[in-house]
């Protein structure tokens, strides 16, 4: 247990006696890796997983995720644990599109990811038919430690993700290809 | 009061509609009575209505589809529920899939509502009386009818599996003549 790291080490720049010199996009990367705000869209076993996550044992807090938010407007990271019906697709959609930018998606377990086991008429065969999603987390249903696992690499696409990808061509042309405005 | 028996309501059920009554047998000791389309409301209402048998409720209404039973492709199932008594029987009811009416059975209990509304949407019967026949749990646009042994159960924009290993080909689902004789009438 000597080794634990609690904080991650700033980010790289000039360094003295009590200033630091870097550029604003590391800076503004690790202010967002370490504040996101997850929403947590649970429809079924998954969910239960996420609770598990979110409970003392391992701990989400630890990574600046103390509070849930449960409003899509004030949430940076949704998190959709459990299968999608088609039916729900509409309103996973209209949530994913009351959220600010910057925004990432954690499809979490095999349903939301492919569908899982529900190859049937009424299952939306993986929310990336509706909603462009940041990282998948296997398993049916996954642990928390590959919860925490996806988690945490949301968090590098958070803190390595330039500031200007948001305003750029091809995350436009992404978004029109899930047609959302 | 006589106590009621499946040998008993099944006696009076033959002595009442005769010819109506077509088959009965009791897999797992309950009444399971095959009768005729045109006399199921008379019969369930006899069933609710009569002073001994007091069949108040009715526990599940559902359809069920046999391609290969000819002329008797499709079918209604009625599961009743005497509370009174504590006495259960099943009526059902088989009629081609080219002449999908049924009389409803909201006359009797307002829970068949969307009982019938479900039947409807997943087998495409067309419950004759009903007040309001829509679809009721799947997306409102779904047109067909998804239950059907016709129409394959997997969905067809599944990107992630290799057909050849799930018994199917051109990803168009598992075709319901590759398994002939599974889908057949028990003890008939």
């Amino acid at each position: 247990m000597s080794n634990v790291q609690i904080v991650n080490e700033p980010p790289v720049g000039l360094q003295g006696e009590g200033f630091l010199v870097t550029n604003l996009s590391a800076v503004v990367g690790m202010a967002r890796k370490n504040s996101l705000w997850p929403l947590p869209f649970a429809t079924s076993c998954c969910g239960i997983e996420f609770m598990s996550t979110m409970g003392p044992n391992y701990d989400l807090s630890r990574f600046g995720m103390e509070r849930l938010s449960f409003s899509p407007r004030q949430a940076d990271l949704l998190m959709v644990m459990g299968t999608i019906a088609k039916k729900m697709g509409p309103i996973l959609r209209h949530v994913y599109e009351q959220m600010a930018e910057p925004r990432w998606v954690i499809a979490v377990g095999a349903c939301a990811s492919s569908g899982g086991v529900f190859d049937s008429y009424s299952v939306l065969q993986g929310i990336d038919k509706v909603i462009p999603v940041d990282v998948y987390v296997p398993g049916c249903p996954p642990r928390p430690e590959q919860i925490i696992q996806g988690i945490m690499q949301i968090q590098e696409l958070a803190a390595s993700e330039s500031l200007r990808r948001r305003n750029g061509d091809q995350y436009k042309a992404l978004l029109d290809s899930y047609n959302i405005k | 009061m006589a106590e009621v028996t499946n040998a008993s309501v099944l006696a009076t059920l033959q002595e009442k509609f005769g010819d109506a009554i077509e088959h009965a047998y009791e897999p797992y000791g309950m009444l399971t009575a095959f009768v005729k389309r045109e006399q199921i409301i008379d019969i369930l209402r006899f069933l609710k209505e009569d002073s001994t048998i007091q069949m108040n409720f009715l526990t599940s209404l559902c359809g069920i589809h046999y391609p290969n039973n000819e002329g008797k492709e499709l079918g209604v199932i009625y599961h009743l529920h005497s509370f009174t008594n504590n006495f259960r029987m099943r009526l059902e009811v088989f009629f081609p899939a080219a002449d999908v009416d049924m009389p409803t059975a909201t006359v009797l209990w307002p829970t068949a509502n969307w009982m019938e509304r479900e039947t409807f949407e997943f087998y495409g019967i067309n419950f004759v009386g009903h007040p309001d026949l829509r679809i009721i749990l799947n997306v409102e646009d779904m047109d067909y009818h998804p239950l059907l042994k016709q129409y394959p159960l997997e969905d067809d924009t599944r990107t992630d599996k290799d057909d050849r290993y799930f018994g199917r080909d051109d990803n168009k689902g598992v075709h319901f003549d590759k398994f002939p004789g599974k889908a057949q009438l028990p003890n008939k």
